[in-house]
């Protein structure tokens, strides 16, 4: 527990915590929570304005063009973000910590092409691979996440690699190898541990990342298939009203702000504690 | 020195042949576009024909190389859409993405270098939670968003910015700060941790004791040595920040090679798409080259390898 009450000593990281589980709570039990099914359309509701400025006050934060209640699309939303930022990372956390270590470790032929597949990755601009690949295979939620997570894989290895570099110099490495333990064994079992507060790091600021990612797409019309309440499609139906209906594009913008930011903040108050040397690596 | 320049060029033409290989499969994993240029009601061979006139009908290898025998001669094919060789229409819209991407880093580095200094030189004070809460903001906001609620201020709202498009300075203002806002935030967090970093080093300890003045010490001996880092992540970043640009083009109506990408991709213009990748390819590794060589200009220890 006294890991939890060290992380907690930041107060930012506790606020952190705080938004993320509330969200996390809305994404889990959204159909207890949600006042509207989020689907239903109702054109005599259309653009009303959030409760508190509307007169008959019955949608908190108002209705969309199709006259659907936003705060349940809202938290629909989330379920997505969370699930799109949390499997994406998953995906990416395999491709570039399986990378990192097998490059670090062996830095000789496989190791060199490894590092030539990063550093094309790199070339390319990733939202416009992403955006591509996306239009050609068809928006869908899985579609999204694999996309997501193959084209964010480059920090892991990079990071990876270089602490592999070093660690496989000292002594317990050297010690397994002359034992002979088989590289397999001495990746999973004597590098993998050793990273892995880094890996920890990278994760949480990736998610937040992933979160802004899909919500770029979606809002491109290449994400998420537009039939399922994201919070990035809610922006791109809302921006065809902003002049005289604003709350709409409002609401799913401040959601992934807060979101993001909570997250952010865990990410950060982690890297302090586990990893300060790391504040250099990351972008 | 000339030994590392030659083969770091080397490398980098075997990065951006990578990259024509790896985005010549990747847009093709859906099939060839045949169906999205013809009329539904074409016939049977209409449509053989279009394919074999195309190409479309050769294996894909085989496509690749004519591709890449054409490219290195300067042909690198036909938009499928406008009718116009594909390289042209991207470097035609090349000038007003990169006069948008220079704003915005100007506007980035003009706020974030001496915001991450002060913060560094003045740790812990309000100055320094100033910055840690810029880059915080900065790095969480969806660019999307941030150019959608500019536009309810600023052209909606009060009238004072054109929304879209593109013309006189005043069509650059929205377009640029939402660009700056990501690597502003970056910019300032990397170089302000660098600075702490340096300011603790042996060498900044040895200049004050020697007596050297403070500024002095911050700027030529700190801010040199913290740059080195903060450099490197804005080269590997490169790729993140022009992807921003093309949703801030879209966003903006702003006509510039981003949107132009965005066009192609919902309309399969593959040629287009994969000229534009490969020109982007080239300027990411070209920039990533100079900061390789820049390397040697800020330390001067890598000077002679």
């Amino acid at each position: 527990m006294s890991a939890l009450r060290r992380f907690l000593d930041s107060w930012l990281a506790a606020l952190g915590l705080a938004i993320v589980l509330v969200v996390l709570f809305g994404a889990l039990f959204a159909e207890f929570l949600i006042p509207f099914d989020p689907d239903a359309q109702n054109i005599l509701m259309r653009l009303k304005p959030p409760m508190w400025r509307g007169a008959d006050g019955v949608h908190l934060m108002g209705t969309d063009a199709l006259g659907r209640d936003i705060f349940s699309r809202l938290v629909m939303g989330a379920r997505v973000s969370l699930l799109v930022g949390v499997a994406s990372v998953v995906i990416s956390g395999v491709v570039g910590v399986t990378f990192g270590l097998i490059a670090g470790y062996e830095d000789k032929y496989v190791g060199r092409v490894l590092m030539a597949i990063t550093d094309i990755q790199l070339a390319i601009p990733f939202l416009v691979l992403a955006l591509a690949v996306a239009a050609v295979v068809g928006p869908s939620l899985w579609n999204i996440i694999v996309i997501l997570g193959l084209t964010n894989w480059v920090q892991y290895a990079r990071v990876v690699r270089a602490e592999c570099l070093s660690l496989r110099e000292r002594e317990f490495i050297q010690a397994a190898h002359t034992m002979g333990i088989g590289v397999g064994a001495i990746l999973v079992r004597h590098l993998l541990p050793n990273v892995m507060s880094s890996v920890i790091v990278i994760s949480s600021l990736l998610v937040a990342k992933m979160i802004l990612f899909e919500s770029s797409l979606s809002f491109l019309g290449l994400g998420v298939p537009p039939t399922t309440p994201t919070w990035g499609t809610m922006i791109a139906d809302g921006r065809n009203y902003i002049s005289h209906a604003g709350w709409i594009a409002t609401f799913p913008g401040l959601a992934i702000f807060v979101t993001v930011v909570g997250i952010n903040l865990i990410g950060d108050r982690l890297r302090d504690m586990l990893d300060p040397r790391l504040r250099q690596m990351e972008g | 020195m000339l030994a590392f320049l030659v083969i770091r060029i080397c490398y980098a033409a075997v990065v951006v042949f990578g990259v024509s290989l790896a985005v010549f499969f990747l847009i093709r994993i859906g099939g060839d576009p045949t169906t999205l240029f013809l009329p539904p009601e074409a016939s049977a061979e209409d449509i053989a024909r279009f394919r074999h006139v195309m190409g479309f009908d050769r294996p894909l290898p085989v496509q690749y190389l004519d591709f890449l025998h054409r490219a290195l001669q300067g042909d690198f094919g036909h938009s499928l859409r406008y009718d116009q060789p594909a390289m042209a229409l991207v470097l035609e819209r090349a000038p007003a993405t990169l006069a948008l991407s220079g704003l915005a880093l100007a506007m980035s580095l003009v706020i974030a270098v001496p915001l991450a200094i002060l913060a560094a030189a003045y740790r812990g004070t309000v100055v320094d939670r100033i910055s840690l809460l810029i880059s915080l903001i900065g790095q969480s906001f969806p660019a999307f968003w941030l150019a959608i609620m500019l536009i309810l201020l600023f052209s909606e709202t009060w009238g004072i910015l054109p929304p879209s498009g593109r013309g006189g300075f005043e069509h650059l203002i929205m377009p640029s700060i939402v660009l700056a806002t990501y690597s502003t935030a970056i910019i300032t967090r990397l170089l302000r941790s660098s600075m702490i970093e340096a300011l603790q080093s042996d060498y900044v300890r040895t200049a004050r004791g020697k007596g050297v003045s403070e500024p002095r010490i911050i700027l030529k001996h700190a801010l040199r040595n913290a740059a080195i880092p903060t450099i490197t992540v804005i080269g590997l970043q490169v790729g993140a920040l022009l992807g921003g640009a093309v949703i801030t083009e879209e966003v903006f109506a702003y006509p510039g090679v981003g949107r132009l990408a965005i066009q192609a991709i919902a309309n399969r213009d593959f040629t287009v798409v994969q000229a534009f990748v490969l020109v982007m390819a080239v300027t990411i590794v070209s920039i990533n080259l100079l900061v390789d060589l820049s390397y040697a200009a800020l330390d001067p220890r890598l000077r002679g390898k």
